[in-house]
């Protein structure tokens, strides 16, 4: 039994479920992009956190393959973002997305 | 010959089409001729089948051109019957056609619309001809309908005119009346026999065994159509009216030929009328009362062509009392000899008219015998021929008509006379008013009086021969003479005879005979007594009359009556429903749906503020709700 299998499961999903409202509690209150990316990641870590313990508990190794695969696509997803968030700041000198109204009719 | 009846129509059609199409182009002395030349050439085929038909045995030859309408049960062919009646028809229409058409050459020599004229006169003469010559109640129907067109566009000829657009509106809305109940009659044929051809339907209806109210409704249904078209009470009035049209469509169309459509209809479905004595009877009553109601009305005119309308709704009277007694044969030697002498008293009245700087009033004539004589010569030869003075064509044919009446009911034939005296007295009275006495017109009128042109004095001439020997083909047996007509038109009216027996003695036929001679002669007695030897002139404008006169003057104000009772209400109603249904019950609807389309999506639209912060929060609301509902 190794050192993870010791701490009970239900452990690990509730501090997943915490990050993962915090991520969405971020993503909805705050305003600055900045800060909001960084609360998708968290989100996106949250639920990492929840296929690895699964994936350990289960003894099936895919879980933690989906984790590669999904930390690869985020790395991807946050280089494209980081290059939007640069160009907005260009344009608007501020990171402020309530500034990003032009959209609307 | 009789292979090439398509030709009869076909001809004017063609003509209509060239002088429609090019007329503009054309010089007025070609378009003349083209339009002349086209109903000539239709004569002459129709004589060629006149005659053939009268030489061989077969009498009813069915000529199929094409196959018109084929659905389901329904198949009708474009097919033309040539029999006697339609044969007979054909010559009246084409040959008067004719006349008139060489008549209005000079007639119409000075109008602008002189081309236009032509186009819609040999169109006319093509619907006719349709109208008499198809082999089912549809192709009668097209014809029905295209010469109710013609006689619109005719009427409204100088459409410049208000008065004269609402005479053709009220003819052709009048018409529409009938053809209604001409189009059930069909439509009933149609579910009663399963066919609307000629043949089947009577050769089924000979048969016909059992309750024959459907057999009535039918014929009461056609006679309606006959009604309108025939101009029979109650659907006259658009008659008088017609008058707006230029005289020489007066003859044509509004004496001649297709006022007659509805004589040809009854007689050619006579096997129909026949079965239903009902029917009959109300056929007989409705054209005696129309005979005699236009006879009075016709005392009082004082327009020349007012006169010979009411004149010819009477006589029309005369042929449907003729068909609702019977006699078939006498209703179609009516047509025949009435299109000769009434063709020719309205070309007469043109050609005064013409003389007269276009008056119409015979108040203002009068001595015209001195300056236009071919006119006068042929006008008193045509009111003789009208009023039956012995010999004449109208003697004949009236008097078969009395005798026929006289034996169906006492009634009918006192009726028949009393119309017949009438007709007498206002026919006199017109003409001693119009050529008797002295002028009485402006000097300027005077001064340009002349007599009509050679192209219009030909067809005077012409019809006035017709009129006064057209009565030979038909003399009775009883005066000696061999009835032709009787004998080649029996093929036709064969089944309905059977069933209808006439017997009449010599001596009551001499007696009738003398009862109308004498009764003419009293009626031209006091119209020369009135308006030569003591020379009365009808009151003028304004005058106060004594009621009765005023009432037969003002035409016992029918036209207001139904203006009053019929037109007035039907407009309220109108108003009514346009007011109420139309601007807010279906209005109302439709711009109900655009204005809660508008509320909605203005409540909507709300929800798309743009801000993406507040999106998130409703989505992730929603999969928490989602996730709620889905796990408890």
């Amino acid at each position: 039994m190794s050192a993870i299998q010791i701490i009970p499961i239900n452990w690990y999903i509730l501090l997943s479920a915490v990050l993962f409202t915090i991520g969405v509690l971020g993503v909805l209150f705050r305003r600055n992009a900045i800060i909001i990316f960084m609360s998708v990641e968290l989100m996106l870590n949250a639920v990492n956190l929840l296929l690895v313990a699964f994936s350990t508990y289960l003894s099936d190794s895919a879980g933690q393959v989906f984790v590669f695969f999904i930390m690869a696509v985020a790395a991807a997803e946050v280089a494209v973002g980081l290059a939007i968030l640069m160009s907005v700041y260009r344009n608007t000198k501020s990171t402020d997305i309530y500034m990003l109204n032009k959209l609307k009719g | 010959m009789i292979k090439l009846v398509w030709l009869v129509p076909l001809l004017p059609l063609i003509g209509f089409m060239i002088i429609g199409f090019f007329g503009k182009k054309l010089s007025k002395g070609l378009v003349g001729t083209i339009a002349s030349g086209a109903v000539l050439g239709a004569f002459a085929v129709s004589l060629g089948i006149f005659f053939e038909l009268g030489g061989q045995t077969e009498k009813s030859v069915t000529i199929d051109l094409f196959s018109w309408i084929t659905a389901g049960k329904l198949s009708i062919p474009f097919s033309f019957l040539v029999d006697p009646l339609s044969s007979l028809f054909l010559l009246i229409i084409t040959g008067i056609g004719f006349l008139i058409h060489l008549y209005s050459i000079g007639y119409m020599h000075d109008d602008e619309g002189f081309s236009r004229f032509f186009a819609y006169l040999n169109l006319f003469v093509f619907f006719m001809l349709l109208l008499v010559l198809g082999s089912n109640y549809l192709i009668m129907f097209v014809g029905w309908e295209g010469v109710g067109l013609c006689s619109y566009l005719l009427i409204g000829f100088w459409f410049k005119n208000t008065a004269y657009n609402n005479a053709a509106k009220k003819a052709f809305i009048m018409n529409r009346i009938g053809d209604l109940g001409f189009l059930l009659g069909i439509i009933l044929i149609f579910v009663t026999f399963g066919s609307i051809s000629y043949n089947e339907v009577f050769e089924q209806a000979k048969h016909f065994i059992g309750d024959n109210s459907v057999i009535t409704a039918i014929a009461l249904l056609l006679f309606i159509g006959a009604m309108g078209k025939s101009a029979q009470l109650p659907l006259y009035t658009w008659l008088p009216d017609a008058m707006a049209g230029p005289t020489p469509v007066s003859a044509l169309i509004h004496a001649a030929t297709m006022v007659t459509a509805g004589i040809y209809m009854v007689s050619r479905s006579n096997i129909l009328y026949t079965l239903s004595p009902f029917a009959m009877e109300v056929v007989a009553v409705v054209g005696v009362c129309t005979a005699l109601f236009a006879a009075t009305i016709g005392l009082a005119q004082n327009d020349i062509k007012k006169v010979l309308a009411y004149s010819t709704v009477s006589q029309l009277g005369y042929m449907f009392l003729a068909l609702g007694v019977g006699a078939y044969t006498g209703a179609v030697f009516h047509v025949m000899t009435h299109a000769f002498f009434k063709a020719l008293l309205f070309l007469g009245a043109g050609s005064v008219i013409h003389a007269m700087s276009g008056e119409q009033d015979i108040r203002k004539m009068g001595g015209l015998k001195k300056y236009i004589p071919i006119t006068h010569l042929t006008f008193l030869l045509g009111t003789l021929a009208i009023v039956g003075f012995p010999g004449f064509s109208g003697f004949f044919s009236k008097d078969e008509i009395l005798a026929h009446a006289w034996e169906h009911n006492k009634l009918l034939w006192f009726l028949g006379v009393l119309g017949a005296a009438m007709t007498t007295f206002y026919m006199f009275r017109l003409y001693f008013l119009t050529f008797k006495g002295s002028f009485r017109g402006t000097h300027d009128q005077e001064h340009h009086l002349h007599e009509s042109p050679k192209s219009m004095t030909i067809p005077l001439i012409v019809l006035a021969v017709l009129s006064v020997v057209g009565g030979l083909i038909g003399i009775p047996e009883v005066l000696g003479g061999h009835h032709y007509l009787e004998a080649y038109l029996k093929p036709v009216f064969e089944d309905s005879s059977l069933r209808l027996v006439h017997h009449l003695s010599h001596e009551t036929e001499y007696i009738l005979m003398g009862v109308a001679i004498s009764v003419m002669a009293l009626a031209m007695y006091f119209a020369y007594n009135k308006y030569v030897k003591n020379k009365t002139l009808p009151a003028n404008e304004g005058e106060t009359l004594n009621p009765i006169h005023n009432l037969v003057y003002k035409k016992y104000l029918i036209d207001e009556l139904y203006e009053n009772v019929i037109m007035k209400p039907i407009n309220f109603i109108g108003e009514a429903l346009h007011k109420v249904v139309d601007n807010q019950i279906v209005d109302g609807i439709v711009n109900g749906f655009g204005s809660m389309v508008t509320g909605v999506s203005g409540v909507i639209r709300k929800a798309q503020s743009g801000n993406i912060g507040f999106y998130v929060f409703v989505m992730v609301i929603s999969i928490v709700l989602i996730l709620f509902t889905q796990l408890f």
